[in-house]
């Protein structure tokens, strides 16, 4: 059915009016995913869809060009792009229409693009299918847009393959290859979510200026509120399939009204577990100099150099870096997944043998890791109270009676129904999954806990939970954790110690405290700095100090290590950075780090910009 | 506090596919084991001058070459094909998803001595194979079952030790190993459990392809030993009928038909968790 009561006398450029999207159920009967959303857009305006997955939101931003996903069924309402009614086209208008008029920016770009052909030839392709313009004045469009989202070489970008370009970079060819088309309407779906923070700075900026400077209209959908405050002007907040509240960004962020909203808001800015110092005790865990990676003996591809700390009792490590840094890696070797290529991995002062194959089940038991990926990390064709009870007969040699027993206390443990034991994992949610994996760990009553991402892929009012239970476990069972993860809020609200990784070299330790103060190592400024805040306005006030580009290479004589951070660094010596191991410099704020820069010097660079780490609402004061 | 909530269960109750198919499998089961008590003449007694008779009263399903009964033949015939059919793809099921899980769980010296073992028997001719085979030992169902077995047993082991090796790759395997437990616990506890379906599905396929080489060694007379037949060795014996439209030859085709089929139908319809059809 065509409404066209909405095309005239309504100021919005985009018109979305009582949508309803259902799915079908288990029953085949038809589910709403979201009903009685009504939104609009106007000329040159961003607006923000913010909820969890399973929200609705991405249902409701592809409906926007019309389409609904297998199973999916766009079934009543009245969406309206500039004069057109989206939903009344025939599939031939529809294939017309899209990419002409409203065009689409996924999650992952490396998913979207074809890997076997130039970029440029994919970004210009939408603009040749629709006949918009001839071949020549699309490359040269194509050019202009990659520089105005500021890629590296525009002229010449386009003539590489998607591998060869970084995920920041190629999530803005994408969005070039949505611009290309002027089209009337941009739905970007968690367009920066799967990047790492600083690489996120560098895409949000662009998209801003991007949209900024060709007055865009834009449908930004993600489950960040920082990110979202930095480029949304109004934002619609989405649960379960409706709309609970829309308001301008600032109002939605100073003056929520619905509940919740303010939990949104609540689990954005975790809380910081009170910090403790407990007497110095011997270390647990004690790893000294660990260098580890892949492939063979002789040709190993190191992944970790040189890595050293120490978890005492009770304690818990942070490890913070972003992907590929060898974070997980570590885990693996501490786990003994990955034997050690040098140095030693050290449980209550005994050498733990490299290999899960060599070590008591004592040493097994007292080490657990917790896998990122709770879809992953069970197995989907045992039901949870066999995947519980394996540990328990594994290490405690628990059977029957008491096994079960033991099943119900640890689901308690870990706020879960004790009816979850006769379930398959796939009907558990993200967070139940995750929980389970945690109840696992713990069914081994170990003493160490390896948490590797065990929040990123949850939501982030599920992932608050799951820290918040985390905190509570450590407390009721004084458990030493080391907590993987690349997300700073998450490891500020739980860890007391917190290691820096940045390619495999560990570029700055310390305590959460010492952390807040400066100096400290550039990378961790960096990193500090580019954790979006709850505050419109802070993208444009983040330092420059992002836009330093890579110069050349570090060169690698035998037996020298120079400053892996050396071709992002924006205090770097040229000919010194990269020629020279950088020392271990001990700071008087405590902690350590790895530069060739001194105190003295990192303090004056670092002063012109505060992050403060610790309070609920961190700012950073510009200079003057 | 908990914001999950948790997807409604799904019951596994089987298909309408699936019981049907599940019936036929069923009824042939049994005639393999009282085919020869239901049957109203013996396997080998002459018992009409018609050769290649219609279907009538007296021979409802007509009469073979020389003049026996089809209906016995038909019921006597199954005890062969299903007797020698199963057995021999329980064997080579097996075995392959018995290596193909050891391949991708003990490491890679094993897993190229038993591949390049496998594809060594996959490069020999399925006929030749067993030709020489049954040549040297005679023909007998021991025999036959393991001629059989053996030649099927690298399809079934390259199906399991791929899925196998994406299983062995997976988070829980993982879990499994850095909680300490042993190959043998994780290949039954952690590995097995997932590769039910397609373990099962090759068994439908593999079950076809037996039948059909059986059928193949008996036109060639190293099969099923006359006056005894199996379905397949009907067809050949009695391939001179089909100009005439004899029941004779198309009864033994059909049968073979409607157990390949419903094997292959009741495997993919199976009820519960794994199944092709399932959820999404």
């Amino acid at each position: 059915m065509a409404h066209d009561a909405g095309v005239s006398g309504s100021h919005w450029h985009v018109e979305v009016t009582d949508l309803l999207v259902t799915a079908q159920g288990p029953a085949g009967t038809p589910t709403p995913i979201v009903r009685d959303l009504s939104f609009g857009i106007a000329r040159g305006e961003v607006l923000a869809l913010i909820g969890e997955s399973g929200s609705g939101k991405t249902t409701a931003g592809l409906s926007l060009l019309g389409y609904a996903r297998p199973g999916c069924r766009i079934a009543g309402g009245c969406v309206r792009v500039g004069t057109t009614d989206v939903l009344a086209l025939r599939r031939s208008q529809l294939a017309d229409f899209r990419g002409a008029n409203v065009s689409y920016i996924a999650q992952s770009a490396a998913a979207a693009f074809n890997p076997a052909q130039r970029l440029l030839s994919q970004v210009i392709e939408p603009a040749l299918i629709h006949r918009l313009m001839p071949r020549r004045e699309a490359e040269e469009k194509a050019r202009e847009l990659f520089r105005a989202l500021a890629l590296p070489d525009p002229v010449r970008i386009g003539e590489r393959y998607p591998h060869q370009v970084s995920g920041g970079q190629l999530q803005r060819v994408m969005a070039a290859m949505a611009l290309i088309t002027d089209p009337e309407l941009v739905v970007l779906d968690e367009p920066s979510t799967a990047l790492d923070v600083t690489t996120q700075v560098e895409v949000l900026r662009a998209f801003k200026r991007v949209v900024r400077d060709l007055r865009t209209t834009a449908l930004y959908i993600s489950h960040d509120l920082a990110v979202v405050a930095q480029i949304a002007d109004r934002i619609v907040v989405m649960h379960d399939g409706a709309a609970q509240e829309t308001g301008t960004t600032g109002t939605i962020l100073d003056d929520a009204q619905h509940p919740y909203t303010r939990s949104l808001l609540a689990a954005a800015a975790p809380r910081g577990v009170p910090e403790t110092t407990d007497p110095p005790m011997p270390p647990l865990l004690e790893v000294t100099n660990l260098t580890a990676g892949y492939g063979h003996r002789r040709a190993l591809i190191p992944v970790l150099h040189g890595v050293s700390f120490t978890i005492a009792p009770g304690r818990v490590l942070g490890v913070i870096g972003e992907s590929g840094c060898g974070k997980s890696t570590l885990a693996r070797v501490v786990a003994g997944l990955l034997p050690q290529a040098s140095g030693q991995v050290l449980l209550d002062g005994q050498s733990l043998p490299a290999r899960v194959e060599e070590r008591t089940r004592d040493h097994l038991r007292a080490v657990q890791i917790v896998f990122q990926s709770a879809d992953t990390a069970l197995n989907p064709a045992r039901r949870i109270g066999p995947i519980l009870a394996r540990p328990l007969r594994f290490y405690h040699g628990m059977r029957g009676i008491t096994a079960r027993r033991r099943v119900a206390e640890l689901l308690d443990m870990v706020r879960l129904p004790r009816a979850v034991a006769d379930r398959f994992p796939d009907e558990l949610s993200g967070g139940q999954k995750q929980r389970i994996n945690l109840a696992r760990a713990l069914a081994a009553e170990p003493r160490l806990l390896l948490c590797d991402e065990v929040t990123s892929a949850l939501d982030t009012v599920v992932g608050a939970a799951v820290l918040d239970l985390l905190a509570e476990l450590r407390r009721e069972l004084g458990l030493a954790m080391m907590f993987i993860s690349h997300d700073l809020s998450t490891v500020r609200a739980i860890c007391d110690d917190i290691m820096i990784l940045y390619a495999g070299q560990r570029v700055e330790l310390g305590s959460r405290a010492a952390l807040r103060q400066l100096p400290r190592h550039p990378y961790t400024d960096l990193l500090l700095s580019s954790v979006p805040q709850l505050r419109p306005g802070w993208l444009d006030e983040v330092g420059s100090v992002h836009l330093r580009e890579a110069s050349g290479e570090p060169s690698l004589d035998d037996g020298v290590r120079p400053c892996a951070f050396f071709r992002r660094c924006a205090l770097r010596i040229e000919g010194v950075c990269d020629r020279a191991t950088p020392p271990l410099r001990h700071l008087s704020k405590g902690g350590m780090i790895l530069c060739h820069r001194d105190e003295a010097e990192l303090s004056r660079v670092e002063a012109c910009e505060t992050v403060d780490l610790a309070s609920d609402a961190p700012t950073i004061h510009g200079c003057e | 506090m908990n914001h999950d909530t948790p997807r409604g269960r799904r019951r596994a109750r089987p298909s309408p596919v699936a019981l049907a198919a599940g019936t036929v499998v069923v009824a042939c089961f049994a005639l393999a084991v009282f085919g020869p008590v239901l049957a109203p003449h013996a396997e080998g007694t002459i018992v009409s001058r018609n050769i290649f008779a219609p279907m009538s009263a007296a021979f409802p399903l007509g009469t073979d070459y020389l003049g026996r009964d089809m209906l016995s033949r038909v019921l006597y015939g199954a005890r062969f094909t299903i007797g020698v059919a199963l057995p021999a793809t329980l064997l080579a099921s097996g075995t392959g998803t018995l290596l193909g899980m050891l391949a991708a769980v003990r490491g890679r010296t094993l897993d190229a001595v038993l591949s390049r073992a496998m594809d060594t028997l996959i490069s020999l001719p399925t006929l030749i194979f067993s030709l020489v085979v049954v040549a040297a030992l005679g023909s007998s169902i021991t025999v036959l079952v393991l001629t059989a077995a053996v030649i099927y047993t690298p399809g079934s082991y390259r199906i399991a030790r791929s899925v196998a090796v994406d299983l062995s790759a997976t988070d829980f395997v993982k879990a499994a190993r850095a909680r300490g437990e042993g190959g043998l616990a994780i290949m039954l506890g952690e590995i097995l459990p997932n590769m039910v379906m397609p373990v099962l599905t090759d068994f439908g396929l593999r079950f076809v392809f037996i039948v059909l080489l059986l059928s193949s060694l008996s036109f060639l007379g190293l099969g099923i030993q006359p006056p005894y037949s199996d379905w397949g060795g009907m067809v050949r014996e009695n391939i001179e009928g089909l100009s005439a439209g004899a029941p004779a030859v198309i009864v033994p085709a059909v049968a073979i038909a409607i157990l390949t089929v419903s094997v292959n139908l009741l495997i993919d319809n199976l009820p519960g968790r794994g199944s092709r059809h399932r959820g999404a």
